[in-house]
């Protein structure tokens, strides 16, 4: 335990800042997961996964010499694709069945791609180095890498277009319809099906411009994506599905809070602690909720 | 619990077989000990997933705990466990053979008792949630325990636990025997256990809760009592099975061998579901399908092992759900006691 993050304020201030920071790129995916969830009724385990693979291709960018930030653009355009091809290949079979048949159907996803990633990558730690220096505040005691600045600028950008896109085009209206009454939306005319693999695929990418981005500003490797579908499962179920604030709060409230727990806890309790947080909040929320005499169902 | 003539001659078979297995293939010891171990893995697996509805992925935080406790008690009943961990342990400190027996058996009672109480502990909030929250919910717990455990010093953190060697007792194939015997021990007790429970109210009020949670509880069932005290049942055995392994293997370590979720955690429900889940046979059925294609075939991957595993979840999960006893009762009913009306069966075919 260290609790020099206590004895000098500014070792918060830092603390703070870069949890926000990060937390915005976590609520990017955790929205992605509220979507399809919210659409399709499905917990996809491989969303950590399909981040990964994202921040692969913007790795990949690096390795050829093109700047890295451009896979902001072209990891969401792949990925929007993988995941439709996953759609169409698995998830369509498990839309309407049991939740627990996704969910074990989305491990097995997850299972493959951490494997193939491991093959085709290797299994190093890799970052794409972006050259953005750095930004100093409050008389160079607390830095902060312009990455991060710059990915967090991104992540509201690509929501802000998603919201709208959601909100004013047909395809995004079609979604909305089908995820509040999936029966309703296909006797009035929408092709659910197109916007089951719509949907995925719009989750699929959200995935790769964060991949992308965690891939400028931290490092990824094969086997880290089950921490952030954690993450984002842990934001979901905090704010509730569509809540678009409330999945940015809870996302920087758990970047702060991982941040505060590296600090004094130690680097090697930083996952132990989001599965534990995760653990909490649902016992939380099952003593909070059978109060008041209501089931989750 | 009433035994018929065919099942005693079958059970009987099954015992002498398992008794007679290590002699009749040696070189196969340690793949049946492990193979022991799977089904205890995926028979007490399914109390929860198939009987009760609780599909859980937390059944690997007994087990994994077994494990370290096990070892634990085994080392330090003897020797400091903090020196032995950072020394290596097997180098400075030797176990006499009736150290070693006297540690393993105080182990493996620590081993099954500590993981039952921990999910009496646990049970009540854990098990109050419902459906894929309480899928998720034991998956954190399992990670969060691996990732925990491999930053607590005394246990190894992140370099593993050996656990003690075995010692010397004159012959060499006498390891291998010690081990099946002890996991083929507990596969015996465990279905034994098992058996008893499914032949009594306990099981259908199990069915009660997967069925119609709300309605059970309506009808005056305490379903968080009987939730509580299967999800114990299954620690019990998950604890004793990892206290086994951990002997087993000679080496623990945090993520890969104890709180191995991706691996054992998946695989005891993958294994409960291959065989049919719900029903006695299933799980022991499925565990050695599956031990079979893995040992099989898993050398012609070479590597490849895993994306093989992602790919086999997957089809099961979605084409075999049912697993091999859900097809065989599909296919034979009158063999489990079903009476099929060939009408009724015609007309949902049409409704089809």
């Amino acid at each position: 335990m260290d609790f020099m993050v206590f004895q000098y304020p500014m070792i918060s201030v830092q603390a703070c800042l870069d949890g926000i920071l990060l937390g915005i790129l976590f609520a990017l995916i955790a929205y992605g997961m509220a979507l399809q969830w919210g659409v399709m009724n499905i917990i996809n385990i491989a969303q950590g996964d399909l981040v990964i693979l994202g921040g692969y291709i913007a790795y990949f960018m690096y390795l050829y010499g093109i700047h890295p930030a451009w896979g902001v653009i072209v990891s969401p355009i792949i990925m929007f694709f993988v995941g439709i091809a996953i759609y169409k290949l698995v998830i369509n079979k498990v839309v309407d069945r049991d939740l627990f048949i996704s969910i074990l159907a989305t491990f097995g996803i997850s299972i493959l791609f951490m494997q193939l990633m491991n093959f085709a990558f290797g299994a190093d730690v890799v970052l794409a180095n972006s050259d953005y220096g750095t930004t100093m505040l409050f008389n160079s005691n607390v830095v902060l890498p312009n990455s991060k600045i710059f990915s967090a600028f991104i992540s509201i950008l690509f929501a802000i277009c998603l919201v709208i896109y959601m909100k004013k085009s047909k395809l995004g209206r079609a979604i909305r319809a089908t995820a509040q009454n999936a029966r309703a939306a296909k006797i009035l005319g929408v092709d659910t099906e197109k916007v089951y693999a719509a949907t995925f695929g719009i989750n699929a990418a959200l995935c790769g411009v964060a991949g992308a981005l965690i891939s400028i500003t931290f490092t990824i490797h094969p086997y880290m994506g089950l921490p952030y579908t954690i993450r984002s499962f842990m934001i979901v179920i905090v704010a509730g599905l569509g809540n678009l604030p409330g999945v940015a709060m809870s996302g920087m409230g758990l970047g702060v809070f991982e941040e505060f727990a590296d600090y004094i806890l130690g680097t090697e309790f930083r996952i132990g602690s989001v599965f534990l947080l995760l653990v909490l909040i649902l016992v939380y929320r099952r003593f909070k909720l059978s109060r008041k005499r209501e089931y989750l169902k | 619990m009433s035994i018929s003539k065919n099942n005693l001659i079958l059970y009987i078979g099954i015992l002498t077989f398992g008794i007679a297995a290590p002699f009749i293939f040696p070189a196969f010891k340690v793949q049946l000990s492990i193979l022991c171990v799977l089904i205890v893995l995926a028979t007490t697996w399914n109390i929860q997933g198939g009987e009760m509805g609780y599909n859980s992925f937390g059944n690997i935080l007994f087990y994994g705990l077994g494990m370290y406790l096990c070892a634990s008690v085994q080392v330090g009943m003897f020797f400091p466990l903090a020196e032995w961990t950072e020394s290596g342990g097997e180098k400075t400190f030797v176990h006499t053979p009736a150290q070693f027996f006297q540690g393993m058996a105080f182990g493996l009672i620590v081993a099954a008792v500590v993981p039952t109480i921990v999910a009496g502990l646990i049970g009540y909030s854990i098990l109050g949630l419902r459906g894929h929250y309480f899928a998720i919910c034991t998956l954190g717990l399992g990670v969060a325990a691996g990732e925990i455990s491999g930053g607590i010093e005394i246990i190894g953190a992140g370099q593993g636990f050996t656990t003690p060697p075995f010692p010397d007792v004159g012959s060499l194939d006498s390891r291998g025997e010690f081990f099946y015997f002890l996991s083929f021990f507990v596969l015996v007790l465990t279905f034994i256990a098992v058996r008893g429970i499914y032949s009594t109210r306990f099981k259908l009020i199990l069915n009660a809760i997967r069925d119609n949670e709300d309605k059970a509880e309506a009808m005056g069932i305490e379903t968080m009592k009987y939730k509580i005290v299967g999800w114990m049942i299954s620690a019990f055995f998950c604890g004793l099975a990892g206290g086994i392994m951990g002997g087993l293997v000679g080496y623990i370590d945090s993520t890969d061998v104890a709180f191995d979720g991706r691996e054992m955690g998946v695989f005891m429900v993958l294994m409960a579901i291959l065989g049919g889940k719900g029903t006695l046979w299933g799980p022991i059925i499925g565990a050695t399908v599956f031990h079979i294609f893995k040992e099989g075939f898993w050398t012609f991957f070479l590597g490849w092992q895993y994306v093989a595993l992602g790919v086999l979840i997957v089809v099961i999960v979605i084409y075999f759900p049912e697993g091999i006893m859900g097809w065989l009762r599909e296919k034979y009913p009158e063999r489990f006691g079903e009476v099929v009306d060939e009408k009724d069966r015609k007309a949902q075919v049409e409704l089809k």
